[in-house]
């Protein structure tokens, strides 16, 4: 193959990862944002969504399709559900103290990780496809799911914003965000947002694994990368923005699928480590956002 | 007097190592041995997170740095387990102090993420480095090449005496630093970073020697694990043993010079208990972890030293 048509190939498989990135990156950054809640668990919610996936395609007869579709509608309600949990539970009573609840969040990865563990199984196991069709182009096949998973993540983002924009609900969100003790006395019930927006970022990453897992097979560990890289894209995008985490998505994606093509994965990913410390260390509002910078 | 009480508690629980050395079971003798091992990195650890303040989520570069800097000398150069255990200290304190002039420039959770960055960058450059390091599969150094000195390191008995030697200096000289000046100024940025600056003391010096210090330790705690038991993997690298010394600060008591070594024997042995009935020994970590978060914050010694034993160093 010609370098032209390698490289687009490379763009395409860069566009399917930046796609589901922004997903679950846009779930992370709006738990930052929003909470102030660095959630280390969130790779171990995007892997939930993909096991519990492969659950429904085990249980649901008939086509894939129609498994697909309810896996599409269940997974992110029981993640999102054990997400809204653990806040209630366990962040709640730590009050949102930084270095407590990543500790915590470190802790309920474990915990996630080993109950997929005991009851997945150690095996990576594949999902069936929703839709198979392949589209022809003068230099290779393509896979038509593949664009759909790009398709269909740009409307859950157009979603969320949506939400966010123009809803009673996205407008409280917003008011907590900007200054929690106003919107209480406004007689907003803060902790019931704080638990729904845990729950929805969660929710969100276990939408993107959802519509990788067709792609990627399930993993009880697939959740490591995903979080490494949703870290990446919120930090170099700006916190709490979430067109800054759209723009970083797609940066990263494309460029990881371009530097993977072509050099080693592992040096793409030492670099892109080493980035974001830079990053961190030399322009910190990155993190922080810009009100606290 | 206070003072003479703490400095005998500490040669108390010594002498009971050392008499555990004539007593103890095969089995528990080697689990002794490696906890010893760990607890002078979870003591490194306490150094920069119990005293200072500084929560970083990356000591295993540094406990990597040791483990590397002496496993690659002894199987690339052919040098002896002394040099190599040297190059091991060396290698995690100036690693610690690299990380630090950078990541110090941030504090709380960027420091956290830095740290955790850097980590796992580490961890990745040994595994890309896989043609020197072994990456996964790891380097399984020869017993001829642990000598030290005349003594045999593979050897069962050599091995707990030589860990238990390294755990006693370690620990003195923990609780001769905390008792320090310096040991005070490390106190005074954990509890407030202003208040000390308007006395004079400048954070980020304070900070930087206080995570040297604590690099020195875990180069240390590395190389003595590699020499000692002959295994330096890419593993031990990884982000679990970052975890793991926060996990055995946290449960013994962050801020006291024995809860490191308390938290490492309990956490170990509970484990190593939840084995025999379980497989699912992570789940152990992350409900301790989540469980001592928010019940027990300043764990078991922390908490005896709040409500009895105030003179607890």
């Amino acid at each position: 193959m010609d370098f032209g048509p390698f490289l687009l190939l490379a763009l395409m498989e860069g566009l399917v990862t930046a796609a589901v990135l922004a997903l679950t990156a846009s779930g992370l950054s709006l738990v930052f944002g929003i909470m102030r809640v660095v959630n280390v668990a969130h790779g171990a919610f995007f892997m939930l969504g993909a096991v519990l996936a492969w659950f429904v395609s085990e249980w649901v007869p008939g086509p894939p399709a129609l498994s697909f579709a309810v896996a599409l509608v269940i997974c992110p309600l029981i993640v999102g559900g054990i997400a809204a949990l653990a806040d209630t539970v366990v962040l709640k009573r730590l009050n949102y103290e930084p270095e407590a609840t990543i500790v915590a969040t470190i802790g309920l990865l474990y915990i996630l990780e080993q109950a997929a563990l005991s009851f997945f199984g150690p095996d990576a196991r594949p999902v069936p496809a929703p839709l198979n069709f392949r589209i022809q182009l003068p230099w290779f096949g393509y896979s038509g799911y593949k664009l759909a998973v790009v398709v269909g993540a740009a409307l859950v983002l157009l979603a969320v914003w949506l939400i966010l924009k123009h809803t009673r609900a996205g407008l409280v969100m917003r008011a907590t965000q900007i200054d929690r003790d106003t919107a209480r006395a406004f007689g907003i019930n803060v902790d019931r947002v704080y638990a729904g927006v845990f729950a929805m970022g969660a929710g969100l990453a276990a939408i993107a694994a959802v519509l990788i897992v067709p792609i990627q097979q399930a993993h009880y560990l697939m959740g490591g990368d995903p979080l490494l890289l949703s870290f990446i894209v919120v930090i170099i995008g700006g916190l709490g923005s979430l067109r800054g985490t759209l723009v970083a998505a797609l940066l990263i994606g494309l460029s990881d699928g371009v530097i993977s093509t072509f050099f080693a994965p592992t040096l793409a990913k030492i670099i892109a480590t080493l980035v974001v410390a830079l990053v961190l260390v030399f322009r910190p509002q990155g993190l922080f956002g810009k009100r606290m910078a | 007097m206070t003072a003479d009480r703490a400095l005998w508690l500490h040669l108390g629980v010594l002498a009971a190592l050392l008499a555990a050395h004539f007593i103890a079971p095969a089995y528990h003798h080697t689990n002794i041995a490696r906890i010893m091992v760990l607890a002078i990195y979870a003591m490194g650890y306490n150094i920069a997170f119990g005293y200072t303040g500084l929560l970083s989520l990356g000591h295993a570069l540094l406990f990597g740095a040791g483990l590397y800097g002496a496993g690659l000398l002894v199987y690339h150069a052919g040098a002896g387990a002394p040099a190599a255990l040297v190059a091991g200290v060396l290698a995690g304190g100036a690693m610690a102090c690299a990380v630090g002039l950078l990541a110090l420039r941030t504090a709380g959770v960027a420091f956290m993420i830095v740290t955790l960055m850097f980590a796992q960058a580490g961890y990745l450059t040994i595994l890309y480095f896989g043609s020197y390091t072994r990456g996964d599969e790891g380097i399984v150094i020869p017993r001829a090449a642990r000598m030290l000195g005349g003594l045999d390191l593979s050897d069962d008995g050599t091995r707990y005496l030589v860990a238990l030697l390294l755990f006693a200096v370690a620990l003195l000289v923990n609780l001769a630093l905390v008792r320090s000046p310096f040991g005070r100024i490390m106190v005074a940025m954990r509890e407030n970073e202003e208040r000390s600056r308007m006395l004079g003391f400048n954070p980020f010096t304070v900070k930087l020697a206080a995570l040297t210090v604590s690099g020195l330790y875990a180069g240390l705690s590395g190389a003595a694990y590699g020499l000692l038991f002959g295994y330096v993997g890419a593993s031990l690298a990884s982000v679990q043993y970052s975890i793991l010394p926060l996990l055995y600060v946290l449960l013994g008591g962050a801020g006291t010079v024995l809860g490191p070594f308390l938290g490492a024997l309990l956490m170990f042995y509970l484990i190593d208990y939840a084995s025999a009935v379980t497989d699912a020994h992570q789940f152990v970590t992350g409900a301790a972890l989540v469980l001592l978060i928010l019940f027990a914050p300043k764990g078991i010694l922390g908490t005896l030293r709040a409500r009895a034993i105030r003179w607890l160093p």
